[in-house]
């Protein structure tokens, strides 16, 4: 198992290679990581297999990616938010 | 950066890599059909045969019952993607399918880098023929509190434990109705969890009646077996005739209130008790994926489970010509029904483009035991009835629109909305980032029973139907030649 570094809204988080960014910000205790445009409700992983779009983030600039789909990469930054408008206030 | 875009021919185009796909590619490969494999995973299996990354070091083969069933329609697939029978194309979704002769399939990538080794991006893929075998999903019921972090789909925990072995909380509550629930809580306890519950909404005794059809299938008496060892060893609690009917907690899930129902669902009173919890997952069955065959027009059917399916012929084939479709579109079965339709719609094709006989007997009488014991399950695992009396005003029924449930009532009592479709229309139900993948279902049947209507495909299809299977830039829209291929204008 090789053990890597991605950052997730400005810090520093280790992953393991072959995960998916749901499963390594789980792993790192973050269980939400944007917020609905309306009522500012938290989200994170729901469906877990790329149907439901509620684990929406922005990847390397990227933005609205399933988090649940995409591996982590060594060096990948991670920012809160589906969109960069979308990005958490707290 | 840009990629040359290319464009692909084949003889069939196979949509999903799961037990069905995987089959249906392999067979329709081994006639000698050129064969392109469409998948959103990054490695062949689909949610059932879902395994970690090589990288992780980790046992892939834990907590699989068929594992070398799939280690060798792997190495088939393996085979033909060196001789070049078969192109697979791996995390890439089918996002628009244009009918004609030949389909024109335009794909949209779901994992940026997922397939290198086929250099240039393919962006549409043209075949004589398809199968289409796309699969399903959780089905969801709203429940108070179910869009706070730490809810996930059962599908979503398993998908979690069987592909990175991540556990997402210490004490879980794994709660619907159904036999998944079983290897979900297994996994989470196997994984180093507490399971606090595992809530089943019907009881085992319905089960039990059914059990003549579960001795029919002895590998799934034996896997029941196991998991009732397993529950033993990991202290499990079993609490049939129990729901989830709140999820407790602010910011994040903290516990959950369960009760008792009666056989419609109805919550017997003085029973609510709150069980302290960190992980909730909801699994009411599968909804299949239906994008692709509604987009084409086959013609479909409400199933025993009350799925919107799709209706197939004893060859798999659809109503639409051409189309073949297998496994979980065709009515929630399980993967080894799904392997079996995969195996024979490829056959089936193979048959009619050679002319060589077709001997499907062998093949249909053990699809015919798995679709009794399906059967004899759903009957088992109903939706009970009575579930929209735990919703309250401000539960969200559509977690993306942000939808309540007094918004649906207030379309239905005031607005006069009737069916799912004019709901959708008033409420924007199931119009976002999902498309109501998540809520349709939910929706429709919540519909029908505020209106005092009985669920009918046409309810369900009204919400099902999506232009789009997958997210694609504006760009690419604008770009579709929707001109006619020389087929059509003959």
């Amino acid at each position: 198992m090789t053990t890597i570094t991605i950052t997730f809204a400005g810090r520093t988080l280790q992953a393991r290679d072959g995960q998916t960014v749901a499963a390594a910000l789980i792993e790192n205790g973050v269980r939400s990581w944007r917020r609905t445009r309306h009522g500012g409700r938290p989200r994170g992983l729901f469906c877990g297999i790329g149907v439901c779009f509620d684990c929406l983030l922005t990847i390397d600039g990227q933005a609205a990616q399933r988090a649940c789909l995409v591996p982590v990469r060594d060096g990948m930054t991670l920012a809160e938010g589906a969109t960069a408008g979308e990005g958490r206030d707290d | 950066m840009t990629e040359p875009a290319a464009d692909v021919s084949a003889d069939v185009a196979v949509v999903g890599a799961g037990p069905a796909g995987l089959a249906a590619a392999v067979h329709a490969a081994d006639a000698g059909l050129s064969v392109t494999l469409i998948d959103a995973g990054i490695r062949p299996g689909g949610q059932y045969w879902r395994h970690p990354d090589p990288a992780l070091d980790v046992d892939s083969r834990a907590g699989h019952h068929d594992w070398q069933t799939f280690a060798s329609l792997r190495d088939a697939l393996h085979r033909h993607v060196e001789n070049r029978q078969i192109r697979y194309l791996a995390g890439t979704q089918v996002a628009l399918v244009q009918p004609g002769s030949p389909f024109r399939l335009h794909l949209a990538v779901t994992v940026p880098g997922a397939a290198p080794e086929h250099g240039a991006l393919v962006t549409a893929v043209k075949a004589a023929d398809l199968i289409l075998c796309p699969g399903g999903y959780d089905r969801q019921l709203p429940i108070p509190g179910w869009d706070l972090p730490g809810v996930f789909a059962a599908g979503g925990l398993q998908a979690l434990l069987k592909g990175t072995r991540t556990l997402p909380g210490r004490r879980a509550v794994i709660a619907g109705t159904g036999p998944f629930l079983l290897p979900v809580a297994a996994g989470f306890a196997e994984t180093g969890g507490q399971v606090a519950a595992v809530c089943e909404a019907n009881s085992p005794l319905r089960w039990l009646r059914q059990a003549h059809l579960a001795a029919q299938a002895p590998a799934k008496a034996r896997e029941a077996l196991e998991y009732a060892i397993g529950f033993g060893r990991h202290r499990i609690p079993y609490r049939p005739r129990t729901v989830v009917i709140r999820i407790l907690g602010d910011r994040e899930v903290r516990g959950a209130v369960v009760a008792r129902v009666d056989a419609d669902g109805r919550t017997q009173e003085g029973t609510e008790r709150e069980v302290e919890a960190d992980v909730v997952a909801f699994g009411w069955g599968f909804t299949p994926s239906l994008e692709l065959p509604l987009a084409l027009g086959t013609q479909t059917r409400v199933d025993v489970d009350g799925s919107l399916v799709v209706v197939v012929d004893d060859l798999q084939r659809s109503t639409v010509s051409r189309v073949w479709v297998a496994g979980e579109a065709t009515g929630i079965g399980g993967a080894l029904l799904a392997r079996l339709e995969g195996e024979l719609a490829a056959r089936s094709l193979v048959a009619e483009r050679t002319g060589q006989p077709l001997r499907p007997r062998a093949l249909q009488y053990r699809m015919r035991r798995s679709r009794a014991f399906a059967r004899a399950m759903h009957a088992a695992h109903p939706i009970p009835p009575r579930w929209p009396d735990w919703l309250t005003a401000d539960t969200l029924v559509c977690r993306c629109e942000e939808v309540p449930v007094a918004a649906v009532r207030h379309a239905v009592d005031v607005l006069g909305a009737t069916d799912p479709r004019t709901v959708r229309s008033l409420t924007r139900v199931g119009m976002g980032w999902c498309q109501g993948r998540v809520c349709a279902d939910a929706c429709a049947r919540l519909v029908c029973d505020l209106t005092r209507r009985p669920l009918t495909d046409g309810a369900l299809e009204a919400t099902s139907r999506r232009t789009f299977a997958a997210p694609l830039e504006l760009s690419r829209v604008a770009r579709l030649d929707d001109s006619p291929t020389p087929e059509d204008r003959s």
